[in-house]
């Protein structure tokens, strides 16, 4: 079981603060993080795998402060993550794609082979640039679930996919937790995805922290339809 | 695609006939009248060497994204070393050449350290900055002729020259030995580029953050990048001292680097035949505009429009557009077989 504490997390960008005082404790199966555009949702994802230094607060990871930690170590700590903007490379074949992530994450190569069949996708001799859309995110959740991890970070990562395939999805993000027993936080608009897919969700709104708890009960809160779903009272 | 005809250039039949077509050359050669004798086969050995510092820029840019525009500087680096440790240490070329490449390797990555958090056109303006630093010390300090002191260079005494290693005396013999040198550094290149390394060299190029989340220490293989092919780099800088026995520093003004870089893009910066193309655009294509008595200068502007066509029409390059060319005649010719049947 994976736990992460984020405690009075704080980002600040010159006048702007995408973060303001977060704190919240993970633990196990998948989460959701949601929020309007400019939430700080991806900020949070940046600290959290290194991109971006806060201004304050602390993370830990499984009792580690992970803050300390380079950004490349902390694939090695298991933390992984995708990409609004997917970052499948397009020179390199499906398995070398995977390979990549798990040699640099000390990861078996035996694990290559789990992971592509965990997404089912075992013709992995196609290059990157040949992937349809839904192909490249499922490279990513492979490149994600290779070897040991223990915090997945999934950003949007049904953003351009139809409802069928957002189906598959699913099935998929909600599987990982049973398949290499990691915390699964995932970012995204598709409502529907994050009822089904998470237990609870923390709800973002101008880098504050407005609503976490569990997933039926946060989206029912008055508060959070009018901060992000822009459903009013009146209109109910 | 460029990225499909990028791997593509790196299959193992790829090799096997690059292998096979340098060892043909290596024969053949040296026995085809005009350029087989004298003046010809010196310029094709030289242009050979210098596809050496182009597939470092190719590298570099290809698979790293990185526009470094010192290469030439650090073959003056390499050509330097080389003169300096023959006349210190009188050791065989062989170790000399390796020593001389190790080097080059410390001082193209030392130099190389401000601009690791640099690309595009930041990196190529420090690059350049560096190879013109380079052109001033080589002008000030001159190549070692058997001198004295740091620098080695004898202004008064009669000047040394490095004589050539025992397997490539004659011209033909040393264009035979730079062959091998060259296949040598290609496959070596090959297989680095097919494995761990390669594979994280293409994820940097795509983009540090993806490199980043992959568990990647983007600066430590940008290093190693740039640590190999400063190497290579500095191989070119021995053959062209051991071909020669002395060298001028005017062969190594910053503009070279420059021009090296265009022909790189020409010739193709996706794969390590174009950069044997660029070799034979930057030293045999001015050679032969010369033995034309065409103005020499004239290279200048025929670069600089091949450049312009190769950024806006095709950016595989030459070595490009033959793979291209190449898998039309295949598949043609395969479709004849086929209704043959």
């Amino acid at each position: 079981m994976t736990q992460l504490s984020i405690s009075g997390l704080t980002v600040r960008y010159g006048g702007v603060t995408p973060l303001d005082s977060v704190s919240l404790c993970f633990d196990s199966g998948v989460c959701g993080v949601i929020g309007p555009n400019g939430a700080g949702k991806t900020t949070m994802f940046n600290v959290l795998s290194g991109f971006s230094v806060p201004a304050a607060g602390s993370v830990e990871l499984d009792g580690r402060q992970l803050l300390r930690v380079a950004p490349h170590r902390r694939a090695r700590l298991g933390v992984r993550r995708s990409f609004q903007q997917e970052q499948v490379i397009r020179t390199l074949t499906v398995r070398e794609n995977v390979l990549l992530a798990a040699e640099h994450s000390g990861a078996p190569a035996a694990s290559v082979e789990r992971a592509l069949t965990y997404v089912g996708l075992e013709d992995a001799h196609r290059k990157g640039s040949e992937l349809t859309v839904l192909e490249r995110r499922l490279v990513e959740i492979a490149r994600c679930v290779v070897g040991t991890p223990r915090l997945v970070l999934l950003d949007e990562p049904a953003a351009g996919l139809d409802p069928e395939e957002s189906a598959h999805l699913l099935e998929l993000i909600t599987g990982i937790p049973d398949e290499v027993d990691a915390l699964v936080l995932l970012v995204d608009h598709d409502m529907d995805l994050v009822r089904a897919a998470c237990k609870e969700v923390a709800v973002l709104d101008f880098g504050r922290l407005i609503a976490f708890g569990r997933t039926r009960d946060v989206l029912a809160s008055a508060q959070v339809r009018r901060a992000y779903l822009g459903v009013t009272e009146d209109a109910e | 695609m460029i990225v499909q005809r990028f791997m593509g250039r790196h299959g193992t039949a790829q090799l096997m006939a690059g292998i096979a077509v340098g060892i043909a050359a290596a024969i053949i050669v040296p026995d085809v009248p005009g350029i087989g004798d004298g003046l010809g086969l010196r310029t094709v050995t030289v242009a050979l060497i210098y596809s050496l510092a182009g597939v470092a820029a190719a590298v570099l840019y290809g698979r790293l994204g990185l526009v470094s525009i010192m290469q030439v500087a650090l073959v003056a680096v390499g050509g330097w070393a080389t003169l300096r440790l023959h006349y210190l240490t009188g050791l065989p070329f062989e170790v000399v050449m390796v020593l001389a490449a190790v080097l080059t390797a410390v001082i193209g990555t030392v130099l190389s350290l401000p601009a690791l958090r640099l690309s595009g056109l930041s990196l190529a303006i420090v690059t350049l900055m560096i190879a013109g630093a380079l052109e001033v010390i080589t002008q000030y300090f001159g190549f070692p002729n058997g001198g004295h002191g740091f620098a080695g260079y004898d202004t008064t005494g009669v000047a040394q020259t490095m004589p050539r290693p025992w397997l490539g005396h004659s011209d033909p013999a040393f264009f035979r030995y730079v062959v091998v040198v060259v296949l040598v550094v290609m496959v070596a290149l090959w297989c680095v580029l097919s494995a761990r390394p390669g594979r994280t060299w293409a994820a940097i190029r795509q983009g540090d953050a993806g490199a980043i989340a992959s568990g990647i220490n983007v600066t430590a293989y940008r290093i190693l990048a740039l640590a190999v092919t400063s190497a290579v780099t500095g191989l070119a800088g021995a053959l062209l001292a051991a071909n020669s026995g002395v060298l001028d520093p005017i062969s190594f003004k910053a503009q070279q680097s420059v021009l090296l870089f265009a022909t790189v893009l020409i010739g193709g910066a996706f794969s390590l035949f174009g950069a044997v193309i660029a070799g034979l655009l930057f030293y045999a294509f001015p050679q032969l505009l010369t033995s034309w008595g065409v103005n020499g200068n004239l290279v200048f502007v025929v670069l600089g429009l091949g450049t312009v066509q190769a950024i806006t029409t095709t950016p595989t390059g030459i070595a490009g557009q033959l793979g291209g060319l190449w898998q039309v005649v295949r598949r043609r010719l395969s479709k004849k077989s086929e209704a043959h049947r």
